[in-house]
């Protein structure tokens, strides 16, 4: 059996830690880093459980800086 | 010999067919007394059936000086016209053009003020016109016209000149040579740019971002004061080169004068009958005629008035350029100012009473 | 396993490559962010981005040429409709859009807005309405709420004191010389994908010179309205939405 997989790749020195993304995210996959900030002062966002990523994006669209990147493939089970 | 166009027709619609013979791409005006023939003029010559002029009716000065900052933005040949209110209104777009350094053409028939004012002539707009009128440390080139055959030859400088230095410039005109009907010599005809030309002639305008160059950015912004001042201080030099370079005047039986009229635009016409008036009573008078009221003669002024006994500045308002011409002359000799208020166009044997009692006693 | 997953041939999504990398300096959760990746979407995909001219407002909008590239003009406050006219009468195979705020477009820009509109400019207006002045610090906006409090109306927006709020895309919706009148938002999935073909729809009537649009994003302005993105998302859907009621007021284009 056949399934989506997928991972996003953020752009940590872009993200604002608005949490938009994780509102979004129908998996639960994306978290903010803990205790950590960026080069302007913001927390970020990361993948926190890539595994269930499906890649289906809508972390990135819903991003209003343009910082997730998002890759979806089929693999098998 | 080539036969010239010679026509008879009004300072304002002088200036609606040489906008068309000059190449200009596009005029955007709001009507208003006493220049409307400007854009009814172009509204009837339907030129962008001929030269793809586009000629548009905004709905007020504040849209049409913004629509000359597009278009102008974009590169184009765009000019606009108004009167004293209007010019008003126009000063927020005129000061945006200056910061973000646009080459558009205004043309202002001036009437008289203050507020509503009145529907007759003046010269009450000289500080608004050469300090620049809107926010900031800026400066527009301003061509004061005499003549309607001036309101024709004028159109095509401002924009060589506002091209030349990417500045916006003015015809300070008034409702006496907007309105009066005299005999013009129409400028020849000359194409509308091409798209290659204005690339190659503006390489710095919004019109789309060709090729592999960077995007082109049409503002006055800069929020870091460091980076402003830089920006400000190139906007002085190009002014101190424009000052160097573009000073235009005339004078006239000065020579042998021991008395010197300082005159612009239509009060120039009146100050050359009041020269003649003055020499026909034995007094030696000469008459002075600022062309570009910013950058003004002021060099000029004092060099031609060594030696003389007296200078009488007699403009249509006030007495506002008489403020540069004392800045000029430094004290070097008296300098009287006479004019007339309301809309109230002054006589040239007024000028001559004036020049008698104020300065020969 | 993700290392296999992450190759340029799996990219389902990324930045639009006509923004650039430049860091935007809007408020974190800002919805202007999302309208922009959309714009710049649009653009690319109908292969405009060497033939359009932006025209941003005054607001918090007036940087939005540091971060898409294209040619663009600042305009004064308000009076973009009127520098975008004078673009395109002079340059009318380009694309020539405005982008400006509820207090550039519904108040102080209202007259070159309206008689923009009404003209037919071939120029499509984005709207972004987030019921507040954002750059000088969240004051009262033309489209604020009534009972809706800011740095000028402490108390609530009062209509006895302050007036009502104005809804100028029903206004515009009943010009003549307007081809697409709509008013989408942009804090789902869904509701990007629609808005993004809202642009997609009024940039087209604009090349094909059908007339004017006005495409309306009901937004949010989280650091005005002194909420997170998230809670302001929600305020807006419940606050919001019911006024300013989301869909097409006015289609004629046949698109």
């Amino acid at each position: 059996m056949s399934k989506m997989k997928g991972a996003i790749v953020v752009n940590t020195d872009r993200c604002k830690g608005c949490q938009l993304c994780i509102v979004a995210c129908p998996k639960d996959v994306i978290a903010l880093a803990q205790k950590k900030v960026n080069v302007h002062g913001y927390p970020y966002v990361e993948s926190a459980v890539p595994d269930n990523c499906i890649g289906c994006a809508a972390c990135a669209t819903v991003c209003p800086d343009g910082c997730i990147t998002v890759y979806r493939k089929k693999v098998e089970e | 010999m080539v036969e010239q166009d010679v026509k008879l027709m009004k300072g304002n619609e002088a200036i609606a067919h040489a906008a068309i013979r000059c190449g200009a791409d596009g005029y955007f005006g709001y009507p208003i007394t006493p220049q409307s023939e400007i854009i009814e003029t172009l509204a009837a010559l339907k030129p962008w059936e001929t030269t793809g002029m586009v000629v548009l009716q905004a709905e007020s000065e504040v849209a049409s000086i913004n629509m000359i900052y597009g278009g102008a933005g974009a590169g184009k040949r765009v000019l606009t016209s108004s009167s004293s209110p209007g010019v008003a209104l126009m000063q927020e777009g005129i000061s945006y053009m200056a910061g973000a350094e646009l080459p558009g053409v205004f043309v202002n028939v001036q009437r008289g003020g203050p507020g509503l004012g009145t529907i007759q002539p003046s010269q009450s707009d000289y500080f608004q016109a050469t300090r620049g009128g809107g926010n900031g440390d800026y400066n527009v080139i301003v061509l004061a016209p005499n003549s309607v055959q001036e309101m024709a030859d004028f159109v095509d400088l401002a924009f060589e000149l506002a091209f030349k230095y990417r500045n916006p410039a003015m015809i300070l005109s008034d409702g006496v040579i907007g309105q009066m009907m005299e005999k013009v010599i129409l400028p020849p005809m000359k194409p509308r740019r091409t798209e290659e030309q204005i690339q190659k002639e503006c390489p710095w305008a919004s019109m789309g971002r060709s090729g592999d160059r960077k995007p082109n950015i049409i503002t006055s912004l800069e929020l870091k004061p460091e980076v402003m001042e830089v920006r400000n201080l190139h906007l002085q030099e190009k002014y101190r080169q424009i000052r160097e370079n573009e000073v235009r005047f005339e004078s006239h039986l000065c020579e042998d004068a021991d008395y010197v009229i300082v005159s612009f635009g239509s009060a120039a016409r009146i100050g050359e009958k009041a020269v003649e008036l003055a020499r026909e009573r034995g007094l030696k008078v000469g008459l002075f005629r600022p062309i570009t009221l910013w950058p003004f003669p002021s060099k000029q002024i004092a060099e031609l008035c060594k030696g003389k006994k007296g200078v009488l500045v007699s403009e249509i308002n006030a007495g506002q350029m008489v403020q540069d011409v004392r800045l000029a002359i430094n004290g070097a000799l008296p300098v009287e100012h006479f004019g007339r208020l309301g809309g109230i166009v002054p006589d040239p044997e007024e000028i001559v009473k004036a020049l008698e009692e104020k300065l020969v006693k | 396993m993700a290392n296999d997953i992450i190759s340029p041939e799996n990219l389902v999504y990324k930045k639009p490559t006509l923004m650039n990398d430049t860091t935007m300096h809007y408020c974190p959760g800002c919805s202007h962010g999302v309208v922009h990746k959309l714009v710049a979407e649009v653009i690319e995909e109908m292969g405009m981005s060497d033939k359009t001219i932006g025209v941003c407002p005054v607001g918090c909008a007036v940087f939005a040429y540091r971060y898409l590239d294209i040619d663009w003009q600042e305009a004064p406050h308000g009076r973009a409709p009127a520098v975008a006219t004078g673009v395109k009468r002079l340059w009318p195979d380009r694309l020539v859009f405005t982008y400006q705020g509820d207090g550039d477009l519904a108040c102080i820009g209202t007259a070159e807005t309206i008689h923009a509109l009404n003209r037919g400019e071939n120029i499509p207006i984005i709207f972004i309405n987030n019921a507040i002045y954002g750059m000088t610090g969240g004051q009262m906006a033309p489209t604020t709420l009534l009972g809706q409090k800011t740095a000028t109306c402490p108390y609530g927006r009062d209509p006895e004191l302050h007036g009502y709020n104005l809804n100028i895309t029903e206004l515009a919706s009943h010009l003549k010389g307007t081809c697409y009148v709509t008013r989408q938002s942009v804090d789902t999935v869904a509701s990007i994908n629609k808005a993004k073909r809202a642009i997609r729809k009024a940039f087209e009537a604009s090349m094909q010179g059908k007339g004017s649009s006005l495409i309306e994003i009901v937004a949010t302005c989280n650091s005005g309205w002194k909420l997170s993105p998230v809670k302001a998302n929600e305020w807006m859907r419940e606050n919001m939405f019911p006024e300013y009621e989301k869909g097409d007021l006015k289609d004629t284009t046949g698109l």
